[in-house]
């Protein structure tokens, strides 16, 4: 009876259903999971936290401390009583903090652990201050005096508004002077770059005609004058620039003069409410994605690599589209089904399978190498030696990727070309319709839906890999954009930055690992979410496709 | 045995009558033959599907090819604007004649020839495009785009396919928003457009309901008085309501031809008259 009512309990599947569901739970588990912890981690990041005081004793010695605590653990009392530190013999565990101190230029250390048991008083002073710097990170300590030339200033307002209107100052010319050195001077010794090469690709081809010397001259000439007038005005703001200054005290008890160029924003999380503290925090985030990295990617924002990474998922898709349609519209309709057609299907599904490291060594010996070092010799020898495509750029890296993915988007689009239904060609063709005709008219975009979802499969496996671009054009810090405001705009060949690199960098490249860790969790974060937006509008088309050429099912 | 025989088909004979009374009786020499098969031969690989048809089919009529399934019907109807060249390992022997010219011959243009030919399939097939872009679809491949002219086709094609009132005010929608019925008429309108010469129909009202067959057999009946119709059936009533002619085959073979009247009330042959009288098939 027991049996029978077994027998019938797996008959009706429910230990499927279950094990189905288990499957499913534990997958959904899995990716929240993972999406909360970088969530979590590198959100965290931008949270201005209160800065702590501390009296701390340690080894006979009572010292202050200043900074915010970051993270804490449990060590063993055996550990610390090793470590040569007096523990009461009734404890098992005591609890340290590490505590970031900042002051890199001051003590040389970003972070210190301390112990519980040294702690003598601990505080949140208002008055604390926490700036955050262009270069030596973040600096914490009390303000003193603010100076103008050197000269103390005395006011009627407050010292802490004073600053701050000094520094809103500062960063008006700051903004200014990134702008000049930038965009203006750049584009100034790009177009003077362009005419030492056309000077260079005249001597190649034999030496310029008078005319051709005037004018490249009075052409050199304009821009020498744009050139020194630009200059110009960066001094003068430099010098504006570098009026102000003020003076803190560390936990040490030393004062330190800081000039105000160098903070980005100074501010006092101890006196902010959550209110204050909320929209510091979505400001941070804002401007963490969109400016350029400072102190060896450590700090600033990833806006470049952003850029990069969306460009090249984007010229890369440009590229793979075309050319899978066209082989798998050649392979499915036009070549004759027999071995070697097999062949080739066997062979395109097994390059889905080659380890990406490898396409990035093809890319760099093919694209790289021969296309871009063959393309140098043919359209730019007056930039010789130095390589114009013959080095690891955009276009390569899109070209690589483009060749990893052709294979998905070749066998989707098969796929999507078998299940157009017999009927509908033939109802094309005997209206008097070549084949080419029905292929480009009908069936092509009966296809599309299916297209897209190969594109949808490249995009995502292109926007995650790293280790191939890492030969054919990603790199560190590039210097500028692919995209700018100087002819022709759009430059292939320049280098890029990638959050996958990005993050490979910064959390095993950099100088200061325990400052970038919470960087690496937010550009996670952010490539997933780049990776998300790029598919849900591969996704959002592709459905609009679907309700146009939905299949007759009638 | 024979006179039993006789006598149902008697009786079916004044069934057939009963639903086309009118019908005058023709005889096939005085037409004016449009499409001419002359012992046609056709293999898949090596098994012989169609053996030595003899056929004229007279213009501006309709004749109706009968048979049970496999006997090689809607494949002889085929070779007549060469669908068959889509099938691998279709090979023909002897010869198929429109107005004259062989159509089998080297220098043929094949959509040039499907233009002249059109063809309606068993099950409707409309693009996944609007009712506009479907019926307009033959006329921009032959580069028309002229607004005034494709809206004038338009119009008379969906008229002539008795199908413009019912689209009239919804011309851009989808045409998978069409019954099966309309979207059949739709598939129609589409072969007309181009004004064919031959329109095939290969069993038009088999996957539709009784009253959109009946539209189609009334559309058929409208048509017949421009284009030379050819049709395939499985419903030997349905040949007898519309055609003029009738084929029936089996096996490959084609066994009898002749008038409508004269095939379903007098076969010649004894495998007719079982068939028509529904002892097989």
């Amino acid at each position: 009876m027991k049996s029978n009512s077994m027998k019938k309990w797996f008959a009706a599947g429910t230990p499927w259903i279950w094990l189905n569901a288990g499957a499913v739970s534990i997958s959904v588990v899995m990716v929240v999971g993972l999406l909360l912890l970088i969530a979590v981690r590198g959100l965290g990041h931008f949270w201005p936290a209160d800065v702590q005081q501390y009296r701390y004793h340690d080894q006979g010695k009572t010292v202050r401390l200043i900074g915010e605590q970051v993270s804490e653990e449990l060590i063993s009392s055996g550990l610390l009583r090793e470590s040569g530190q007096t523990v009461a013999d009734d404890r098992e565990s005591v609890k340290r903090y590490l505590l970031k101190i900042g002051n890199r230029d001051i003590g040389g250390l970003d972070f210190v652990w301390i112990t519980e048991l040294g702690i003598e008083e601990q505080s949140q002073p208002d008055a604390l201050m926490v700036l955050e710097r262009r270069e030596w990170g973040n600096f914490y300590g009390y303000l003193k005096q603010v100076k103008e030339r050197g000269q103390l200033v005395s006011s009627k307002q407050s010292l802490w508004s004073e600053l701050q209107q000094r520094l809103q100052r500062v960063s008006h010319f700051y903004e200014r002077i990134e702008k000049i050195q930038k965009s203006e001077i750049g584009a100034v010794n790009y177009q003077l770059e362009r005419l030492r090469l056309q000077a260079r690709s005249y001597e190649l081809n034999g030496g310029s005609t008078p005319a051709e010397q005037s004018e490249l001259a009075s052409e050199r000439q304009r821009l020498n004058v744009e050139y020194e007038l630009l200059q110009k005005e960066l001094n003068q703001l430099l010098h504006q620039v570098n009026r102000d200054s003020l003076v803190a005290e560390v936990m040490s008890g030393e004062t330190v003069e800081i000039s105000l160029q160098k903070i980005v924003q100074a501010y006092r999380p101890n006196e902010m409410n959550v209110l204050q503290k909320l929209g510091f925090y979505f400001a941070s985030i804002g401007s963490f994605i969109s400016n350029d990295p400072r102190e060896a990617n450590t700090e600033g924002g990833i806006f470049p690599a952003i850029f990069g990474t969306v460009m090249m998922v984007l010229l890369m898709a440009i590229m793979v589209t075309p050319l899978g349609v066209i082989a798998a519209l050649y392979l499915r309709e036009y070549a004759h089904q027999g071995f070697v057609t097999r062949a080739i299907r066997i062979a395109v599904n097994n390059l889905a399978g080659v380890p990406s490291i490898v396409y990035g060594i093809f890319g760099l010996g093919f694209f790289v190498y021969f296309l871009g070092g063959n393309i140098d010799q043919l359209f730019f020898p007056e930039a010789a030696p130095a390589p114009t495509f013959g080095t690891p750029g955009l276009l390569w890296a899109s070209l690589t990727l483009a060749l990893l993915t052709l294979p998905v988007v070749i066998v989707a689009t098969e796929e999507g070309l078998s299940r157009i239904p017999r009927s509908i060609r033939e109802g094309s063709l005997a209206l008097g319709a070549t084949k080419a005709e029905t292929l480009w008219h009908t069936v092509l975009p009966m296809a599309s839906p299916a297209i897209m979802t190969g594109l949808i499969l490249a995009i995502a496996r292109a926007a995650g890999e790293v280790a191939p671009l890492m030969l054919v054009g990603v790199v560190k810090l590039a210097p500028t954009l692919p995209l700018d405001g100087n002819f022709p705009f759009l430059h292939m060949e320049r280098q890029f930055m990638h959050l996958g690199f990005h993050i490979y960098d910064v959390g095993f490249q950099s100088p200061n690992v325990e400052a970038a860790r919470p960087l690496v969790y937010a550009t996670a974060l952010l490539l997933v979410l780049v990776i998300i937006m790029l598919n849900l509008t591969a996704i959002a088309i592709r459905n609009r496709l679907r309700e146009k050429f939905r299949s007759l099912e009638n | 045995m024979s006179d039993t025989s006789g006598s149902s088909s008697a009786n079916h004979a004044i069934d057939v009558r009963h639903l086309s009374p009118s019908r005058p009786a023709l005889k096939l020499e005085e037409e004016q033959v449009s499409l001419q098969v002359k012992d046609l031969q056709l293999y898949y690989a090596e098994k012989r599907a169609l053996h030595g048809i003899n056929l004229d089919i007279p213009q501006k009529k309709v004749t109706a090819f009968i048979g049970p399934s496999g006997c090689g019907k809607s494949t002889l109807l085929r070779c007549f604007n060469r669908m068959n060249d889509l099938v691998d390992g279709c090979r023909i022997e002897g010869e198929i004649t429109l107005d004259g010219e062989n159509i089998y011959a080297p220098q043929v243009d094949v959509p040039d020839l499907r233009r002249r030919v059109g063809m309606v399939f068993q099950k409707p097939n409309p693009f996944p495009k609007s009712i506009y872009e479907n019926v307009a679809y033959g006329l921009r491949l032959q580069g028309v785009n002229k607004r005034r002219l494709l809206d004038e086709v338009v119009e008379s094609s969906l008229r002539r396919a008795a199908l413009w009132d019912e689209v009239k005010d919804r011309l851009h929608d989808s045409a998978f928003g069409l019954s099966g019925g309309q979207q059949q008429r739709l598939v129609i309108a589409r072969a007309v457009a181009i004004e064919p010469e031959v329109l095939l129909l290969d069993e038009p009202a088999s996957a539709l309901d009784p009253i959109s067959t009946l539209k189609i057999e009334e559309l058929i009946y409208e048509l017949k008085s421009k284009y030379t119709l050819v049709i395939v059936t499985h419903n030997m009533q349905q040949a007898a309501r519309v055609s003029d002619y009738t084929a029936f085959m089996y096996m490959g073979d084609l066994i009898e031809y002749g008038a409508t009247d004269s095939l379903f009330t007098n076969p010649t042959q004894k495998q007719t008259e079982d068939y028509i009288t529904g002892r097989y098939g």
